[in-house]
């Protein structure tokens, strides 16, 4: 049995609709026009439960309109949605008992209280006893190193730390299913890391199935070796990340730090060039002509560094973005 | 009567799942008052001036003391001064701002994170003004002292009865006027500011609960109209109920369940279309 099971699911908004100007608003006022705005439009995927899955797409693709149709916010307008065996907009407390939602941009702590308080709410409306409670307290504080935190108020807590605390929060229940939408957003790289660290080690315990989305591509490629790749509310790819990475950019990237200044028109020569800053110059290659690439540039030009590197995952993605549809 | 074994064991069975349930409620109610509690704690000195700004009826009750002198209104001026002081304190238990958290909790998409638990949204409201209550009771108490020693004259003290009865009464009122305005909060699904309802609301509210005056003031066919309405039960009622003023208590009583009963349903019905109208805007 697949922990999420999506079929055919559409999500359409109606959005008003307001020229500017004045104009526009006193039209606004007396007579309200709407768009329909489709989010998202018959997408399918089934996700097996321990996967841990990253979600792609640009701003505004439809990657929060679907976690949220997932989690049983909000009501699809079209298809089927199955999350550990529920229909979520149901919203059963079975079903809420197995998920949870982390969203990067909101939290849920009380913000002038500290973190225990909520937590001990949540203990409360979770039904897990006192026992328990502080077992998976424990465990938690020490996975994610937030001792001594909890009892400060929320609000003298860092942006790193506030964001362990929301998912200590979120995963106080032990939910087999994370929807995480942007969990490490606008975090330093040390913060960055140990979220991610934390992630893993959370899947790999308990076996939870685990979507993600991330403006990060470092959390996308550290943690999932799957993706799905969302564009304008479509389901562009589903698939390996590795491979999606090999059809997209079977290029690599060359850095060259040279030892004087050659004009673009001659280093174009080489490959696409990417960056041309001084002397330092970024080139992408086809994979077959590296070897034969690299060869030449040490040969005809005077080097003094030279880096060959797998071009950065956002670019990828980007490409597959511009491209559309891809089978 | 004997029961047979299949009919013993169906209720211990119903009671072994009743319990577990009590307690569980129980508990949730208990963490939510004890942090609330100590979430309005946090603000004490604005806790003092959201007492005083519901000192309304003791500005009135100025102007009717004064009134009470020079014309006839079958009240006397201290029973005036006891009428508002009742109001007072009635209002200080019945006061309800969920209207404004609520939107905000829409607007800014945090009815998420309510609606991922498996709790009703709306105990966290119901258990947030209810510690508010515990915290401001210090404060009120201390203003009503404050005003039997400025106007000793007006002094009274309920029996024991009439204070048990206007417990009840004013925890009926109290959910009674949390669930009206939970009611039109609800309204937030579809409209940006459903706190302008309550603006408009608070009109009927200000002048036929009794807050700015007694029933007894008002023409006889009007007053028969209002006490129709729930408004009295949530000021007039207790406060009458309070300082000795003849009141239809099983009247009053069925009003007050009415209205409760409408207001509930009317909430859920909304409730229900709402959520499928509900977007999680921001979130």
């Amino acid at each position: 049995m697949s922990a999420i099971l999506v079929e055919n699911l559409s999500k359409t908004y109606p959005v008003a609709v307001k020229e500017p100007g004045l104009k526009g608003t006193v039209m606004h006022f007396f007579q309200r026009t709407y768009r329909q705005v489709k989010a998202v439009q018959d997408i399918s995927f089934q996700i097996a439960p321990g996967e841990v899955v990253g979600f792609l797409g640009a701003n505004g693709a439809g990657k929060t309109t679907t976690l949220k149709m997932l989690t049983g916010l909000i009501h699809p307008s079209a298809g089927r949605v199955e999350v550990a065996g529920h229909i979520p907009f149901q919203r059963k407390p079975a079903f809420l008992k197995k998920i949870t939602l982390v969203m990067g941009q909101k939290q849920q702590l009380i913000w002038d209280l500290p973190a225990m308080d909520s937590l001990r709410i949540n203990a409360a409306v979770y039904g897990i006893r006192d026992r328990k409670f502080r077992d998976r307290i424990g465990e938690l504080t020490e996975m994610l190193a937030l001792e001594g935190k909890l009892t400060q108020p929320v609000r003298k807590l860092s942006l790193g730390e506030r964001m362990k605390a929301e998912l200590l929060a979120a995963l106080i229940h032990q939910p087999q299913i994370l929807f995480l939408d942007e969990p490490t957003l606008g975090l330093d790289v040390n913060a960055q890391v140990s979220v991610r660290e934390f992630l893993r080690e959370y899947n790999q315990r308990y076996q939870a199935t685990i979507l993600l989305t991330s403006h990060y591509m470092a959390d996308i490629t550290a943690l999932c070796p799957r993706v799905l790749v969302i564009h304008q509310g479509q389901l562009v790819y589903d698939g390996n990340l590795e491979r999606l990475v090999d059809r997209f950019a079977p290029c690599r990237e060359i850095t060259v730090e040279l030892a004087n200044s050659y004009p673009s028109d001659k280093l174009s020569l080489y490959g696409d060039l990417e960056a041309l800053d001084g002397q330092s110059v970024r080139f992408l290659v086809p994979q077959e002509n590296l070897t034969r690439t690299v060869a030449r540039i040490l040969a005809e030009l005077e080097v003094l560094d030279l880096a060959v590197s797998e071009p950065p995952i956002e670019e990828i993605i980007g490409r597959v973005l511009k491209a559309g549809v891809v089978s | 009567m004997t029961m047979n074994k299949s009919q013993v064991k169906g209720e211990k069975h119903v009671l072994s799942s009743i319990l577990p349930a009590f307690q569980r409620n129980l508990r949730i109610a208990g963490t939510l008052l004890s942090v609330y509690y100590a979430y309005m704690v946090e603000y004490r000195a604005e806790l003092l001036l959201w007492v005083l700004s519901g000192s309304l009826p003791i500005i009135l009750m100025g102007l009717w003391v004064e009134a009470a002198r020079s014309g006839q209104f079958g009240l006397t001026s201290v029973d005036f001064a006891r009428y508002f002081l009742a109001a007072f304190i009635a209002r200080q238990f019945t006061v309800v701002w969920v209207i404004w958290e609520f939107e905000r909790e829409i607007v800014e998409g945090r009815l998420s994170f309510r609606l991922l638990q498996p709790l009703n949204p709306i105990w966290h409201h119901f258990a947030s003004h209810a510690a508010e209550r515990l915290a401001r009771l210090p404060f009120a108490f201390g203003l009503i002292v404050l005003f039997f020693l400025l106007y000793p004259q007006a002094f009274w003290l309920p029996s024991p009865t009439t204070l048990a009865l206007f417990m009840v009464v004013i925890i009926l009122a109290f959910a009674l006027r949390f669930l009206m305005q939970y009611t039109l909060a609800m309204f937030a699904f579809w409209i940006e500011r459903a706190s302008a309802l309550e603006q408009f609301w608070f009109l009927f509210y200000l002048f036929l609960s009794g807050l700015v005056a007694p029933l007894e003031v008002f023409p006889p066919l009007v007053r028969e109209i209002v006490l129709w309405t729930p408004f009295p039960y949530l000021i007039y009622f207790p406060a009458s109920l309070l300082v000795g003023l003849p009141v239809n208590l099983g009247k009053s009583l069925l009003v007050i369940v009415i209205w409760t009963v409408l207001f509930f349903l009317a909430y859920r019905w909304l409730w229900r279309r709402g959520l499928r109208q509900y977007s999680g805007m921001g979130a």
